[in-house]
């Protein structure tokens, strides 16, 4: 046996040079890594940025060090220009939406598990995979270049919506060189996604392992599989938009922009006829599946880890991916919720309103089949359980106030307010990354060999949970008070009497942003010094923790995995343990 | 604990190469049996998927670019009309010409016939690139007129249309080449012949891609 793994892994050697072995790898699971480090220092940036802003807000007139030598016109004396504020907007949601949530869950947890847990060696296609992975990093350069290159980046938002994005400097700061750059950046991100999620889809459908049925598959890989159908229909669209309104800046045309615009008292001359609001559509066509691209592997993580910390099968596997099919489906149609103020047929606004909010079906069938799994559970309150329990809080607290907004008449009332800020931080931004930080603590021993540190990690989540409650539910109140967003400062007389509690949000979210740092130190000094995991510490079913902790090169170690079991086989009676691994050919369980 | 489940004979076998078969029986069920992407000896339906994934963005692209087109048109009353240049009908004929010399080399192939799997191959690339310079000529033709990009919002759309398809078969040229430079390597294994399906797929799909977008022209433009 020995000999013929010996041989086997001769036949399939790891590339030694450092190159091939750690830039430009072909491995998923270095390229899982590659991309879960670029999505690591994207929310770095990004979180800075959002203190930054946080900052500005309460405290207008605040000198803010160094920000005079990355922006002498964007921070005159290192005070922040409402301008810049919203140049920091831009960045903060470009990165945040693009750059970590498309990432991490897909880019990075993704490539390094799904071809693990169904029982293949790699990816279909690892070529194919480093270079989504590369193309995307020239996306991030690209992206970060506009705080270095011209008058700092686009203050149009990560929306970036014509006219105003697409006539050039006229209409503000950032809006030549930075929207230009914007553009190219999102362009060459929709192309990487794209190349990712064909390689994703393929994997899932061709490489699974004998006896790995669909049914079988652990919901992670459900997840990711019906983000990447979801990547691949709707960046290819955005990638269409941004090609025309690159043309619109660049080559004259007029598909967004139209006749006798007048911007800061200039008149827009050789443009005629185009329309915004095409724009709107081509953008939330794309925009709202996103939203899910963003949730759904939380959803599936956090099924993935309910189940194996409640010691128990998932309730209602079939109904779980059902349910997910159902909000990608629905996801398709429901873009004209984004624009119930852009103006629109009351019968669209109708249709747009019931199928957005025939959505809250499906999420909670989720939620409903969560709380059975937990019911009645030996729940090991490990902080990756933490971390998942959260994410099905948030996501019930986030996803509720959108069907307030998913009616029309309410919309209109609360449409860009702090009610979206919240609505949209929590469902889509925190809870999804809870299942970033679900996934990291759950899936670090395998990944890096070490256990992170447990008692911090409850520090942290505590900290992070009740933080992310204190930032983002005032926020409600404030929206339904009138208070717009994007504004960088409240001088108006209705507004001054919320200023105490944007104070209050700004502490918070100094804290819990501070509290970040405890999870980078944990990381890292994990990453080097944590306890050795064993192969198997969570006492989980799926086929990675049947490898050892980091899996050799190829995975399986040369052997072909074969699959006998379901994968939540959790207290099946007659089995040997209170789980079942899926090769395990123990004949308990079902079949 | 997980028990180990490939015996040294298979490790053996797909050491080999992966072209032998496990002890575990035949791979059925929809799972296949997972063999090597490292191995690169990936069944041809891995990449048959995979080209039809690839297909799908590209189709949601066009889609794109047909909705924004028809609600540009749809709202506005500067849109003028714009006259095909008439050489893309000579252009049409070349690439649907292009796909049967395509269809004419896999046959050959199939039946080793190496002279003519070749040059019909050098036939299909030599069209594809005539396709190319014609849409390169009806530019030439429409700036002639002077007609150019941001003219009118009908030739926006003539020049993103054909100048995003021609792009994509750019790609199909590519890999044509590839196969043309590689045939000899073709025709002695039969088992590489999974790129000439693929290309094949391909290059059909840009095919009916453009004849897709020269009826939409034809209608809308």
């Amino acid at each position: 046996m020995a000999e013929a793994h010996a041989e086997a892994v001769h036949a399939h050697a790891a590339p030694t040079g450092f190159i091939r072995k750690y830039i430009f790898s072909l491995d998923h699971k270095v390229i899982g890594k590659q991309y879960y480090f670029l999505a690591l220092f994207s929310v770095f940036v990004g979180t800075l940025l959002s203190i930054l802003m946080r900052l500005h807000l309460v405290w207008p007139d605040a000198h803010i060090p160094l920000l005079d030598r990355l922006s002498p016109a964007g921070a005159p004396g290192g005070v922040m220009t409402p301008e810049y504020y919203l140049s920091l907007l831009t960045l903060h949601g470009t990165l945040m939406v693009f750059f970590v949530l498309t990432t991490a869950p897909q880019g990075g947890f993704g490539n390094y598990f799904l071809p693990i847990q169904i029982g293949a060696e790699d990816m279909a296609f690892p070529t194919l995979n480093m270079l989504s992975f590369w193309v995307t990093f020239v996306g991030m350069v690209v992206l970060l270049a506009t705080f270095f290159i011209g008058d700092g980046p686009p203050i149009s938002g990560w929306t970036a919506y014509p006219p105003l994005s697409a006539v050039g400097s006229a209409a503000g700061p950032g809006l030549a060189l930075g929207q230009t750059l914007w553009i190219v950046s999102i362009a060459i991100f929709c192309v990487g996604s794209l190349l990712g999620a064909l390689n994703f889809i393929t994997t899932t459908l061709d490489l699974r392992a004998r006896g790995m049925s669909l049914g079988r598959m652990p919901l992670t890989c459900w997840s990711w599989l019906l983000t990447a159908v979801l990547a691949l229909l709707s960046f290819a669209v955005l990638l269409a938009a941004g090609v025309l309104l690159l043309l619109d800046r660049v080559g004259g045309t007029s598909f967004f922009i139209p006749g006798g615009l007048i911007v800061s008292d200039k008149i827009i001359a050789n443009h005629s006829g185009g329309s915004p609001l095409l724009w709107q559509h081509l953008f939330w066509f794309f925009g709202h599946p996103e939203v899910y691209i963003a949730i759904l592997p939380g959803m599936g993580l956090t099924s993935h880890v309910l189940s194996t910390f409640a010691r128990k099968p998932i309730f209602g596997y079939r109904a779980m991916v059902m349910a997910m099919m159902a909000i990608g489906f629905f996801g398709f149609m429901v873009w004209g919720h984004h624009m119930f103020v852009s103006g629109m047929s009351p019968y669209s606004g109708f249709a747009f309103s019931v199928l957005t909010m025939a959505i809250g079906v499906p999420s909670a069938i989720k939620t409903f089949n969560w709380l059975g799994t937990l019911w009645g559970g030996r729940i090991r309150f490990t902080t990756a359980m933490l971390f998942a329990i959260g994410f099905v809080s948030l996501f019930v607290s986030g996803g509720l106030s959108g069907l307030f907004l998913a009616q029309p008449p309410v919309d209109v009332y609360l449409h860009a307010t702090y009610f979206v800020v919240g609505h949209f931080h929590l469902v889509m931004g925190v809870a999804a990354i809870f299942g970033m930080f679900g996934g990291t603590y759950f899936w670090f021993p395998k990944m890096f060999g070490r256990m992170l540190n447990e008692f911090w990690g409850k520090v942290h989540f505590w900290f992070t949970f009740i933080g992310a409650y204190c930032i983002f539910m005032p926020m409600h109140f404030l929206g339904m008070e009138g208070n717009v967003r994007r504004y960088s400062s409240f001088t108006d007389n209705f507004l001054i009497p919320l200023i105490p509690l944007h104070k209050f949000m700004s502490i918070a979210a100094f804290v819990t942003g501070a509290a970040q740092l405890i999870f980078m130190f944990n990381l890292f000094w994990s990453m080097f010094k944590g306890e050795k995991a064993g192969q198997n510490p969570w006492e989980a079913t799926t086929l990675e923790w049947t490898v050892p902790s980091p899996p050799p090169f190829d995975n399986f170690g040369g052997k072909h995995p074969v699959v006998y079991h379901g994968a939540y086989e959790f207290g099946v009676p007659g089995a040997a343990q209170d789980y079942i691994m899926q090769d395990s050919v123990e004949k308990v369980g079902a079949p | 604990m997980a028990t180990t489940l490939a015996s040294p004979k298979s490790v053996r076998s797909f050491a080999g190469g992966g072209s032998g078969h496990d002890d575990h029986g035949s791979h059925g069920g929809s799972g296949g049996h997972g063999s090597g992407a490292r191995g690169r000896e990936l069944p041809a339906r891995v990449y048959r998927t995979g080209m039809w994934m690839g297909l799908a963005a590209i189709v949601m692209l066009f889609a794109a670019f047909t909705s924004a087109m028809v609600v540009r048109e749809g709202i506005s009353s500067d849109w003028v009309s714009t006259r095909l240049p008439g050489i893309i009908y000579l252009n049409t004929i070349l690439l649907l010409g292009s796909s049967l010399t395509l269809e004419l080399s896999r046959r050959s192939l199939a039946r080793e016939a190496a002279k003519q799997f070749v040059l019909w191959l050098c036939l299909t690339l030599g069209l594809g690139l005539g396709f190319v310079a014609g849409q390169l000529q009806a530019w030439r033709e429409l700036a002639a007129r002077g007609v150019y990009l941001a003219t009118n919002p009908s030739s926006s759309f003539f020049y993103v249309l054909t100048a995003a398809h021609a792009i994509h078969l750019l790609g199909g040229i590519a890999a044509l080449s590839y196969l043309v430079l590689r045939a000899r390597r073709l025709l002695l294994d039969p088992r590489r012949r999974t790129s000439v399906e693929v290309t094949a797929i391909y290059w059909h799909f840009m095919d009916a891609l453009w004849v897709y977008i020269l009826f939409l022209l034809m209608a809308r433009l």
